[in-house]
């Protein structure tokens, strides 16, 4: 589903990632761990073509992301086909990143009319159920600085759904949370997760990387230290360097 | 705990003498501002005295006043100003959102034209600039279209292209989308770089990233600043005298010119200035609550 090779990023004269290899399997929940700094943001922010790699490829469906390969050469895309190739791929913000001077479903509707030119009228219905989905199907007609920080992760969740998304991708989605508002976002992934949605998590939260990933990825200094399945790398981490995080982290 | 026991007990025994209430139902006295009193005071007697010289110093000359204020020589003076207030708003804020739009584009050459454009504007004083466009048929007495260097296709004569009104306005255009420029890019900057983000992320397409998401959310901080310019702008109008363009300000002193009655016609003049201007400032009132939804203040 998501194939990500050899992929190099600096920022500068700083090198964030230094040669990534990723393969994310249709359906599964891939959750990405390491200390900050490690360039696990950078690597989900380029799946979205949100950062640019210097080199290396991404592939959703086999999809080069970004790029178009002419002969032996890669010639970036141009605006509006990155863009719809965005407007596949789901992507969640640690800061929610609502638009503020739209209502809650205002925000969700806006990218399914005017990045895939649906009808609003048959937009909204679906829309109002997303809402429902995440638990906030009362506050469709409030502004986002009404919402608490939880429910404005959940409609930004919906805001994502509404693409109906291949993929979605969650950077830090709870950090800018209040602890107590933590479960209720995770509880939506979760509910994700069990309907089969192929996902990408950037998080610390180990428990619940635990519960939902298939594969979980510790990223250190721009790569890929471990990964496997949770029981392995969570609680058997063969890396030195796993284990110091993990430790610290729980 | 046991403030009903003492209530009522304070009720039913004895007359209500002024007895101690409870710590915690102890009443709250405000405190008091003495001194904005009599800063009330000054300025009443101030402005009591103000209005008495208005209404007694003969030198005010109110009938003659009276006798311009609403003439038909005003009212199509005061329609000039209004004409170069609107199209100097008008194009001057559409060319300073090109400005700024080039200013934030990622190309090298838009940002070096702007950022050159605005340096000139901003550089040049406004009635120097006015000047040099009155006089633009002296340096170039005819406009032509044609391969630069080369052979010319077709010729204007300079005065037929701008009339004097039509420099005055190009004048405060260009001086405006100057100013205008930067006060929009600053709304632009203002806005939470995540909102841009978010919309690239959802695949929202450029042009309606900008006017939809990102531009009305600037709006909040351009409106105050772009209220001020299009104000003092109206009031910047009575510069244009000097191309002898029969707005207000010219208007008026053609008429003191003539009677030698300078007062009452400033006032004239002045008093049309505040209509205005309170107008301009009533509709700000209404658009920026218009564009302050979603938000606490």
């Amino acid at each position: 589903m998501i194939d990500v090779k050899g992929v190099h990023k600096s920022f500068g004269d700083l090198e964030v990632l230094k040669g990534i290899d990723l393969e994310v399997p249709a359906g599964a929940v891939t959750v990405i761990l390491g200390p900050s700094g490690s360039g696990k943001s950078t690597l989900l922010r380029s799946i979205n073509h949100l950062e640019k790699v210097d080199r290396g490829l991404i592939r959703i469906d086999g999809e080069l992301i970004g790029y178009r390969r002419r002969g032996n050469k890669l010639h970036e895309l141009r605006e509006r086909e990155i863009l719809r190739q965005r407007s596949q791929v789901g992507f969640v913000f640690q800061t929610f990143n609502l638009f503020g001077h739209l209502t809650v479903l205002e925000n969700v509707v806006e990218a399914p009319v005017s990045a895939q030119r649906r009808k609003r009228s048959e937009v909204e219905p679906y829309a109002r159920e997303l809402l429902e989905r995440v638990g906030v199907g009362d506050k469709a007609d409030v502004y986002p600085r009404q919402l608490s920080g939880g429910q404005q992760q959940r409609v930004a969740i919906a805001r994502a759904l509404a693409l109906k998304p291949k993929v979605l991708l969650f950077d830090e989605p709870t950090s800018a949370l209040d602890p107590e508002l933590v479960g209720e976002v995770l509880d939506v992934i979760k509910e994700l997760a069990r309907d089969g949605a192929t996902m990408v998590v950037v998080t610390h939260e180990i428990g619940f990387a635990r519960e939902i990933a298939d594969t979980v990825v510790f990223i250190d200094d721009g790569r890929i230290v471990e990964s496997g399945p949770p029981r392995e790398v969570l609680d058997n981490p063969v890396h030195e360097r796993t284990r110091a995080f993990i430790s610290k982290v729980l | 705990m046991s403030t009903t026991s003492v209530t009522s007990v304070s009720g039913t025994s004895g007359p209500p003498t002024s007895a101690v209430p409870l710590e915690t139902d102890l009443p709250i006295v405000a405190r008091r501002h003495p001194w904005r009193w009599v800063g009330v005071g000054v300025v009443l007697v101030l402005l009591a005295m103000f209005v008495h010289g208005l209404a007694t110093n003969p030198g005010w000359d109110w009938p003659t006043f009276f006798q311009f204020f609403a003439t038909r020589t005003i009212f199509s003076a005061l329609w000039v100003t209004v004409q170069l207030t609107v199209y100097g708003t008008v194009l001057g804020f559409v060319l300073g959102a090109v400005l700024a739009s080039m200013r934030l584009s990622s190309s090298p050459f838009l940002q070096v034209v702007a950022w050159g454009y605005i340096w000139a504007f901003r550089s040049i004083p406004l009635i120097v600039q006015l000047l040099f466009w009155f006089n633009i048929a002296y340096l170039y007495q005819q406009l032509s279209i044609g391969i630069p260097f080369g052979p010319e296709f077709v010729h204007f004569s300079t005065n037929n292209l701008f009339g004097p009104l039509g420099a005055a306005v190009l004048g405060l255009a260009l001086h405006q989308a100057a100013y205008a420029a930067e006060i929009i890019r600053g709304g632009i900057i203002s806005v939470d770089a995540g909102q841009t983000e978010a919309a690239a992320a959802l695949g929202i397409p450029k042009p309606r990233q900008f006017f939809r998401i990102v531009l009305p959310q600037a709006m909040r901080s351009i409106l105050p600043n772009g209220a001020n310019e299009v104000i003092s702008l109206f009031k910047g109008t009575s510069i244009v005298s000097v191309m002898a363009i029969p707005e207000l300000f010219y208007q008026v002193q053609v008429i003191y010119g003539r009677s030698g009655r300078v007062v009452p016609l400033l006032m004239v003049a002045t008093v049309w200035y505040i209509v205005l201007t309170t107008l301009l400032s009533i509709v700000q009132y209404y658009v920026e609550r218009r564009f302050a939804r979603g938000t606490a203040r």
